[in-house]
């Protein structure tokens, strides 16, 4: 037996353990295959047979999902469950990370997405990515909405980049907000707009994928509730891919849910199925708060 | 300990209380005392300079009327070639006796000569060049007094008597008369901040070395701050962590702990030997200190680097920027202030840097104002430590002088250093 497959028995073993704690009992197989409906047939981003290893250990293992076209995808699960992780693999933010790698399949739109050949900039570009912690630049609120476009030389001229910083403020629902005051620091806004100006940040660039890493827990409930709201208009432009610890928020935004646990994907279904009916144990025991 | 009911439990803390109020106390007052020590330190130290060196900005001067008398002088025109043969000694020496007529004996003559510098003909000469229409004519010129002029009347303000020296009856009496009359009295010291270096204490001015540390310091920002910028960025934002990369910050940190002049004997083995350039020269020290500073510039602009929040670069990432522009549009205006800290910090050691330069040869009797990097030259610090050397009574306070300078160039560039990190500091 290889270290990698101990390794991947061991983690299945303690998790066994946890649940049987809790009255649970799951074999070794069920943990490792994905239950549901992994696959979509207008795949935006295709993922196969994902393992992610910091140096030595494991953290995803086999993951394979498909994020259809304009559609979002929730990824719960308890914490250190690998789920930022591979929203992190998307964009390939995980690059800068020491002894980081990523092994299988990515694409995007069948492009890959890992490879010798692949450039990171352009990638990031069409996948952008929101983060848990709200983290404007420390310039002004106009200069962290024309950044990307500027960087990318989308635009340059001062009336495009007006356009550009309106609409992207509109869409985020920040501009009545903050349009008399755009040469103001972002950092002087309040934390839920300065998230919605992360956001405006990575839509000025017209990314065809969002990531959105937990992007609403440093915000208070009617931040939150905004943020949502936002996510749900998006949708008809952009695919979302969201990580969030709020099981509401799941289910309010997404179409489908997939769960995470101990690296393993567990289980993916419509939102509906997963917080109703879900097939798998460990689901279950999660959504009805029996552990994580 | 378990069965303790609440009641037993308070009065356990309050007695505990007392003890702990009075180490509190004990604590903050030895860091009063610590403070306080310090700072008496620092006064009585600049107490000590400024009441020694202030006496050098205020020079005693002494009023005669000379005559240009074109025999004494020997000359008939002003230019380049009559100037340079002309008896201005001469001219002085008339002055004098006409101003005391009653001196007749030739050693009595001798000694009414040194009460003015022997540097006064030049001062004649550069007023004859300047004016040449003065040729045949008289005029009322002050003159730096002889130094034992200098320090004797500036020492009788402490005592009637005075400190007396090499100065005889006579000669003070002589002086007592000037001072009488006005024409011996303190004017403020010009010579000191436009001279070079001089044998004679009252013609020593500190512009020699101020301007080869200028230099010095020049080629040394010049060459530092880029290079340990760039040696912080690449192992702080690209560098991989290595076996490699930890060698090189265990050598860096290392070499900051070398003492300063194993710098110097470097500097004279490698850029003087080797690459033959020019000794004593702002150049050379200037490399060789930025040998010394580069490790500072280096150290501190990487914890500069580390301080910019890593949700930032990642931001700026996840925007799609390449690495050098997360480096050049985002941290790089984060960590300026800091590294520019660092930088003067940096400057301000090699300002007071003596040892190595000492090896270069920038310790030469300079007397003329260096005009670039490659002409000799000496530094504030070796300048001091030349004066310090000198037996002249009158460098005692030409020392402290320079000191004094030496510390407001320090303070300044200190304070430049808050000042700049206050305005470029920003907040995210």
């Amino acid at each position: 037996m290889s270290t990698m497959t101990l390794d991947a028995a061991e983690r299945t073993e303690s998790a066994r353990s946890e649940l049987t704690g809790k009255k649970v009992a799951v074999s070794q197989a069920e943990v490792r295959k994905t239950v549901g409906q992994p696959f979509s047939d207008t795949a935006k981003l295709r993922m196969r047979d994902v393992n992610v290893f910091y140096g030595e250990s494991q953290a995803i293992h086999n993951v394979s999902l498909d994020i259809g076209r304009n559609e979002v995808v929730a990824m719960i699960g308890p914490s250190g469950c690998g789920k930022s992780t591979f929203l992190r693999c998307l964009n390939r933010m995980n690059d800068t990370i020491e002894g980081c790698r990523v092994e299988g399949e990515l694409s995007l739109d069948g492009e890959p997405i890992y490879g010798a050949k692949v450039d990171v900039v352009p990638l990031r570009a069409r996948v952008g990515m929101v983060f848990q912690k709200p983290n404007p630049f420390p310039k002004t609120i106009y200069e962290n909405v024309v950044y990307g476009p500027k960087i990318h030389g989308i635009a340059s001229r001062r009336a495009d980049l007006d356009e550009i910083v309106e609409n992207s403020l509109r869409r985020a629902g920040l501009w009545n907000e903050v349009k008399d005051r755009l040469d103001k620091p972002g950092t002087g806004l309040s934390g839920g707009q300065q998230q919605r100006l992360c956001i405006a940040r990575a839509i000025a660039v017209s990314p065809e994928v969002i990531l959105m890493d937990e992007p609403c827990s440093a915000l208070d409930p009617i931040a939150t509730a905004r943020i949502e709201e936002l996510i749900d208009e998006l949708r008809e432009n952009y695919t979302i891919a969201i990580v969030t610890h709020s099981m509401q928020q799941a289910a309010r935004v997404s179409q489908r849910t997939a769960y995470f646990h101990l690296g393993h994907l567990v289980e993916v279904n419509d939102t509906e199925t997963v917080f109703t009916n879900p097939e798998h144990e460990l689901t279950e025991a999660y959504i009805t708060g029996r552990f994580g | 300990m378990t069965n303790l009911t609440q009641t037993q439990v308070r009065e356990r803390i309050e007695k505990n209380l007392a003890s702990r109020h009075r180490t509190e106390k004990l604590f903050r007052g030895l860091g009063i005392a610590s403070i306080a020590f310090g700072v008496l330190a620092v006064v009585i130290l600049f107490s000590d300079i400024i009441g020694k060196g202030s006496g050098a900005f205020m020079q005693a001067s002494i009023q005669l009327e000379v005559h240009y008398d074109t025999e004494v002088l020997g000359i008939d025109q002003v230019d380049d070639e009559s100037l340079t043969w002309a008896n201005f000694s001469g001219v002085i020496r008339q002055a004098l006796r006409e101003r005391f007529p009653s001196v007749t004996g030739r050693s009595d003559k001798r000694e009414l000569y040194t009460l003015v510098s022997s540097g006064a003909p030049f001062t004649l000469r550069d007023r004859l060049a300047e004016n040449p229409e003065l040729l045949g004519k008289s005029e009322v010129v002050w003159f730096a007094a002889d130094d034992d002029v200098d320090t004797f009347i500036k020492s009788l303000k402490d005592s009637k008597e005075g400190f007396r020296g090499r100065t005889s009856d006579q000669k003070a009496g002589w002086i007592e008369q000037l001072l009488e009359t006005g024409e011996l009295k303190k004017r403020f010291n010009t010579i000191f901040f436009t001279n070079g270096d001089s044998r004679e204490p009252e013609q020593a001015g500190i512009r020699a070395a101020l301007m080869g540390s200028l230099f010095t310091l020049l080629v040394t920002l010049a060459l530092s701050f880029p290079i340990g910028v760039a040696a912080a960025i690449y192992l702080e934002e690209y560098a991989p962590k290595n076996r490699w990369t930890d060698l090189i910050e265990v050598n860096i940190n290392n070499l900051a702990a070398v003492p300063s002049i194993v710098f110097g004997l470097l500097g004279l083995a490698i850029f003087i030997n080797f690459f033959e350039l020019p000794r004593s020269a702002p150049l050379v020290g200037g490399l060789v200190l930025t040998l010394m500073t580069l490790p500072t510039i280096i150290i501190s602009s990487r914890a500069a680097l580390k301080a910019v929040p890593p949700s930032i670069r990642e931001a700026a990432m996840g925007m799609g920027a390449s690495r050098m522009q997360v480096v050049f549009h985002h941290v790089l205006p984060l960590a300026m202030p800091g590294m520019l800290t660092g930088a003067i910090i940096g400057m301000a050691q090699a300002l007071g840097e003596t040892a190595p330069l000492l090896m270069i040869g920038m310790v030469a009797f300079i007397v003329d104002v260096p005009g670039g990097v490659t002409d000799p030259a000496t530094v504030l610090p070796v300048q001091i430590f030349l004066w310090a050397d000198s037996p002249e009574r009158a460098f005692v306070e030409r020392t402290s002088a320079a000191i004094m300078v030496l510390l407001s160039v320090l303070i300044l560039m200190n304070a430049s250093a808050v000042m700049l990190r206050k305005k470029l500091e920003r907040r995210w």
